[in-house]
């Protein structure tokens, strides 16, 4: 077979890639730039920077970001785990169906999924803020800790859980001793991928967020709103590079072999 | 203790069924109150009649699936079911040569390159967004690029109509084909190529004839995958499509946060599921994949 490229598809490849990278590429240009629009280069600033540090609302939505985010993780990656256990090793009726129901939040349009989420507390009379954003966040980030945490389990040797028994450990302590340490990796990937998911989403909360709480997605968007503001670049800068770092720890941590 | 345990064990090796049921109670729990019950409470809501003022009367009717009907509704949820086709042949187009160049020509880069695909899926797209934002706009880099060199001496609009929401959808699921298309073109067997070639088949007829058919998988699964959320999108068509575009997702949304109908806006997220789930439905069955990235983790 010919081992090199046709030259017309390493292009499109290379262009492929400039398209899913450029706004990125943008952005971070602009957000140390003077000038405001155009191509134009006016000159290197940290300005955009100093102006987010010292803007008491951005840090406030910080706060309620980060207050939604370690929660709805820490929660959803324990229910992933038990959940991933319990369909990997069990068969039972309407398993499928189960799955499906599982997943639906992961397929479904994000508008549905946070109207329907409006409607629930509005009907059970909740009164909006970060509590129901949290319920709402885990809601969405379950399935893909459970998904992620199952992969892992499809990899695990099982007969290193057999040998543990065989040399006598009953159940509880082959899960302890065996199991999750074995599982462990997968368990920090889903968590440190579903931080991201809820940190960064902004459909779902935009719905259940109510006046008073709005997470960092929620202040960017009214900023955008608002007007163009080159705080906006500089913001989403540090947005999209932090939670990247997460998840490239993340994957790392996934890719480890057992 | 110790014998409170061994007996905890004893009862559940000899119950299996209780052991499955206290490990899936807690998530199962969640889905029946945050997943399955919301929905019964669109339904309900589908059925109830709007008062002034984006009052909601508590008194069923059967008026918002009635105004469904309308032709002018019938357009709204034509012209999203376009847009949404319209990005997926486009994301084909994009995602096919690059999983292609990966899975033939990648070597040992190939996870690497997989990984910088994926990579900015996790990023906010509320953020991405708005770089395209600032892309298009008349002042963008590219109506002023281009008007630097002097190929336009006024901007072109690029921004806030269909051409910027198709970018937009585009952009936003492209990883969502290519990795499908990627893990489809990495399973199949070069071997069948070479028999190809063998036969005296040029490159173009093993494209068409060997390729093409054994990644149709791949094909269908990332299809699905942009056209599900493609099809009932917000942000895209409210950011880059201005108020010409005109999206079900937007609607729906204005109808909930703005001009607030919800009765009306509940039946249209209703059928705007119902939708959904005809593609869902059958794909799931078949034994697709509910994520992208699943196989790449």
């Amino acid at each position: 077979m010919n081992r090199r490229s046709p030259p017309a598809l390493t292009i499109a490849a290379i262009l492929v890639f400039c398209f899913i990278y450029a706004p990125l590429m943008v952005l971070v240009a602009y957000s140390l730039n003077t000038a405001e629009y155009g191509v134009g280069w006016g000159g290197f600033t940290l300005e955009w920077y100093r102006r987010i540090f010292e803007d008491r609302d951005i840090q406030r939505s910080l706060g309620v970001s980060l207050l939604v985010s370690i929660p709805t993780v820490l929660v959803s990656t324990a229910l992933g785990t038990v959940n991933a256990f319990a369909l990997y090793r069990f068969q039972f009726r309407g398993k499928d169906f189960y799955k499906f129901m599982l997943y639906i939040p992961l397929v479904m349009p994000s508008v549905v999924i946070g109207i329907s989420q409006l409607l629930l507390f509005v009907f059970i009379k909740k009164e909006l803020g970060i509590l129901t954003i949290i319920f709402a966040h885990i809601s969405f980030t379950v399935p893909l800790t459970t998904l992620v945490i199952l992969g892992r389990m499809q990899r695990i040797d099982r007969t290193l859980e057999d040998a543990a028994m065989d040399l006598g450990a009953d159940e509880i302590t082959t899960v302890r001793r065996v199991t999750l340490p074995l599982l462990k990796p997968g368990i920090y990937a889903a968590a440190l991928l579903a931080f991201p998911w809820s940190f960064n989403d902004f459909v779902i909360t935009y719905f259940v967020a109510g006046v008073g709480a709005s997470t960092l997605p929620i202040r960017v968007y009214s900023m955008i709103r608002l007007g163009v503001s080159p705080m906006v670049n500089a913001l989403g800068t540090l947005i999209v590079l932090i939670p990247l770092l997460l998840v490239v720890a993340g994957i790392l941590l996934e890719r480890r072999k057992i | 203790m110790t014998s409170l345990r061994n007996r905890l064990l004893l009862y559940l090796r000899r119950h299996e069924r209780v052991k499955i049921g206290v490990l899936l109670a807690p998530t199962t729990f969640w889905v029946v109150a945050f997943t399955l019950l919301p929905i019964l409470i669109v339904l309900y809501y589908s059925f109830l009649t709007s008062g002034l003022w984006g009052m909601v009367v508590h008194e069923l009717t059967l008026d918002n699936y009635r105004e469904i009907i309308d032709p002018l509704f019938f357009k709204l949820f034509l012209r999203s079911f376009l847009l949404a086709a319209v990005t997926v042949v486009l994301c084909l187009a994009a995602g096919y040569p690059l999983a292609y160049w990966i899975a033939f020509y990648g070597g040992r880069y190939k996870p690497f390159l997989v990984f910088l695909v994926i990579l900015p899926f996790w990023s906010s797209y509320l953020v991405r967004l708005y770089a395209w934002m600032t892309i298009l706009s008349d002042h963008g880099i590219i109506n002023s690029g281009l008007q630097l060199i002097g190929l336009i001496s006024e901007p072109i609009p690029l921004l806030h109509n269909e051409f910027a929401v198709v970018v937009g959808l585009t952009y936003t699921y492209l990883p969502m084909m290519t990795l499908p298309l990627y893990a489809s073109l990495e399973r199949l067997d070069r071997r069948l190529l070479d028999a190809a070639a063998d036969l005296g088949a040029a490159p173009a007829t093993q494209f068409a004839r060997v390729t093409l058919p054994l990644t149709r998988g791949g094909i269908i699964s990332g299809s699905v995958l942009v056209f599900v959320p493609a099809i009932g999108e917000f942000l895209v068509p409210d950011l880059l499509g201005g108020a010409k575009v005109m999206m079900i997702g937007k609607f729906i949304t204005m109808k909930f946060v703005g001009l607030r109908d919800w009765p009306l806006g509940s039946a249209f997220s209703l059928l705007l599921m119902v939708l959904v789930l005809l593609v869902l439905v059958p794909y799931l069955r078949a034994g697709g994949s509910p994520k992208a990235f699943e196989e790449q983790l």
